[in-house]
């Protein structure tokens, strides 16, 4: 407990874009065959520094086949909420779960290169306590952490249904399920929400046997996996209303809202179009009555290919699909960049008219057919996946992984961890950045990334920008 | 009325929220509104408090017991805030637009009535001529009267100093101020009602 709030909590999402840059990120390494443990990486992002796109600490875990995929802060600027009184809490501690193992590590990064375990939630106790399995996306609120699960109970996490459970944000005890009356909802992957306006945003991707030991193509074109958003009373913890994008578009994932809380609107991606192998991007907004819309604001079409450059699962299609994986928005809401995985290209849009978005800027590397090397001469294994923006906006980070056995299928001959960054122009515009380039150790790849002292996907603001 | 001021300044009663409000909706006047909703909730948190000791402080012979059980019951609320320092969850699960019952709860759970009850029953206690004479009826309506003028002028107080220091960060200061302001006073209140209670024990056996 500090006696005055953490430096690194802002009241607004503009007053934390003014915050000094970030030094140090973290990054979470993957062991895809689960032959080594799975570990957290400090990369260090300081330009002036002589370790600068360096690893400057690994922490490995004790235990292999976790399958770190994304984490979270144990606090952020939520804790300077007037409503909840956590102000004092200190962002200390990174919250990584396993999603194959369903263990959820609390790493002491106080001292980040002497970061340390502080706690180790065995998977028994997250069955016992929740019925639910495989838990994923970490924010913290109002009544703690959150952390959204993306199986049920049972071995293969199809027993009842996926969803959210609760931990206390100082003991990291289980505190139960989070879901009073769950409507429809049968699927989980993302959520966000918008905290003084007391609404939260879920999404879809789907069950364990869907995903776990690859995509299941079958499925895909039969459009079982998640195609709905669902949006939920926050403190009353109801879903109030559930939005299906059309069963044709597959994998609702990424749920971004705008950061400054008076703007009452969002984007979601959604993965493909089984019609047409578009990815696509959903705004979704707040109406004056209360309840909620979403439209269909971006398309990214597929490219047509060559069936003898691509992997079995898309030969019949001759065209790659963009896949978009991951979607983030930098604080000022201005532009939410996308990442589209199998066409291998970063997308920058300007979404100041959050239904109309623009294409401002675009990044080629890697991709399935293009497979277009870094700028420094290197390959980059997979496509452009997870990525952060640093929180003045000026720089975009990404890694490559989606998932182990997705990779697997997608890109059967690669292999490989990287972590790149991009530069912003004053007016838009995307530039890779030749000079930094992290490998991760050999038989690692790279998931989720997370900024010291915050970054564009982690902080929920609860005042507006004045 | 210190005791209101007090009350006023520390983040939990609420300050931040009237901020909060203004700010969202994009209009001074909502400043005021949700002072006023914190308000009504932070006075009847104190009349609930209040009223009951009110009663019970008419029963004349039991005077002193009463006022020593006061004082106890606030000197060990005060430990207990002090050795548990958590949160309380219930309050996270108040929706933002129900300020006045979020205020209450706040008040009511720490205690804030409560650190009013030994200052209070210090004003009630009845001169040495009336012991024994005073029609208890009469006592127990005189102290009603108290205890609805002391919830109120202590809420006018607390909202004050509460709605000053809302007007001051939302007119000049801006959001920057909000978290240089804001300073950790858990181990001082709980500090303040130990010494609330233990004054009034001791003026009690005096």
């Amino acid at each position: 407990m500090n006696i005055k709030p953490d430096p690194t909590f802002h009241a607004s999402a503009k007053l934390a874009m003014e915050a000094p840059a970030e030094k140090l990120a973290f990054t979470l390494m993957l062991s895809p065959d689960g032959s080594q443990p799975d570990g957290l990486a400090v990369v260090d992002v300081d330009p002036i520094s002589k370790t600068y796109g360096q690893i400057v600490h690994s922490l490995f875990m004790p235990n292999k086949g976790d399958e770190f995929h994304h984490f979270g802060w144990n606090a952020c600027s939520s804790s300077l909420s007037p409503l909840t009184g956590h102000a004092f809490l200190e962002r200390r501690y990174l919250i990584i779960p396993g999603i194959r193992s369903s263990r959820i590590y609390i790493i002491d990064v106080k001292e980040p290169l002497k970061a340390k375990i502080h706690k180790i939630i065995e998977p028994e106790e997250v069955f016992a306590k929740t019925g639910y399995s495989r838990p994923h996306t970490i924010h913290c609120g109002p009544e703690g952490i959150y952390v959204s699960t993306l199986g049920g109970g049972g071995p293969d996490g199809t027993d009842g249904p996926p969803g959210m459970f609760i931990m206390d944000c100082e003991t990291f005890d289980i505190l139960g399920r989070y879901e009073m009356d769950r409507g429809v909802q049968d699927k989980q992957y993302d959520f966000w929400w918008n905290l003084p306006r007391n609404y939260m945003v879920s999404s879809e991707w789907g069950l364990p046997p869907q995903f776990e030991n690859g995509i299941v193509p079958e499925d895909l074109l039969s459009n079982k996996y998640g195609h709905s958003i669902h949006f939920w009373d926050l403190r009353g913890r109801k879903n109030v209303q559930t939005i299906d994008f059309g069963e044709n578009h597959q994998m609702a994932l990424e749920i971004r809202p705008a950061h400054d809380p008076a703007k009452e609107y969002g984007f979601c991606g959604v993965v493909v179009d089984t019609t047409n192998l578009e990815g696509s991007i959903w705004t979704w907004w707040r109406k004056e009555d209360g309840t909620f819309d979403a439209k269909k604001t971006v398309t990214i079409p597929p490219q047509a290919a060559d069936p003898d450059d691509l992997p079995e699962l898309l030969k019949g299609f001759s065209a790659v699909p963009p896949l978009v994986t991951d979607i983030d928005l930098s604080l000022d809401d201005k532009y939410l960049y996308v990442a589209c995985w199998g066409t291998g290209e970063m997308h920058q849009y300007d979404v100041s008219d959050p239904m109309n978005p623009k294409l401002a800027g675009k990044v080629e590397l890697g991709g399935i057919v293009a497979d277009t090397k870094h700028p420094n001469g290197k390959d980059f294994a997979y496509g452009p996946q997870m990525v952060e923006i640093s929180r003045d906006g000026k720089r975009v980070y990404w890694t490559n992984s989606l998932y182990s056995s997705w990779d697997d299928q997608f890109y059967p001959d690669d292999e490989g961890g990287q972590m790149v960054m991009a530069n912003v122009g004053e007016n838009g515009g995307l530039t890779l950045d030749k000079d930094f380039y992290v490998e991760f150790p050999k038989g690692y790849r790279s998931h989720q990334i997370r900024l010291e002292g915050g970054d564009c996907s982690t902080d929920s603001f609860c005042y507006p920008n004045v | 009325m210190g005791a209101g001021v007090y009350h006023g300044l520390n983040p939990g009663m609420g300050w931040p929220l009237a901020v909060s409000a203004a700010l969202m909706e994009k209009r001074r006047s909502a400043l005021w509104g949700a002072l006023a909703a914190l308000a009504a909730g932070h006075f009847l948190a104190m009349t609930a408090i209040l009223l009951p000791f009110s009663m019970m402080a008419a029963l004349v012979e039991w005077q002193t017991s009463i006022r020593v059980g006061a004082g106890l019951l606030v000197v060990v609320l005060g430990l207990y805030l002090l050795i548990n320092r958590r949160h309380p969850r219930f309050l996270a699960r108040v929706p933002p637009s129900r300020l006045a019952l979020w205020s209450f709860l706040a008040a009511m759970a720490h205690g804030a009535g409560l650190m009013l009850v030994p200052i209070f029953l210090g004003i009630c206690a009845p001169s040495e001529v009336d012991a024994g004479h005073g029609a208890a009826g009469a006592l127990m309506a005189g102290n009603v009267g108290t205890a609805f003028f002391v919830a109120f002028v202590h809420t006018l107080a607390m909202s004050l100093a509460g709605g000053i220091l809302a007007a001051i960060m939302y007119f000049w200061l801006g959001l920057k101020f909000l978290s240089k302001t804001w300073f950790n006073l858990d181990v001082v209140w709980a500090l303040s009602l130990i010494v609330v209670g233990g004054i009034g024990v001791a003026t009690a056996l005096n």
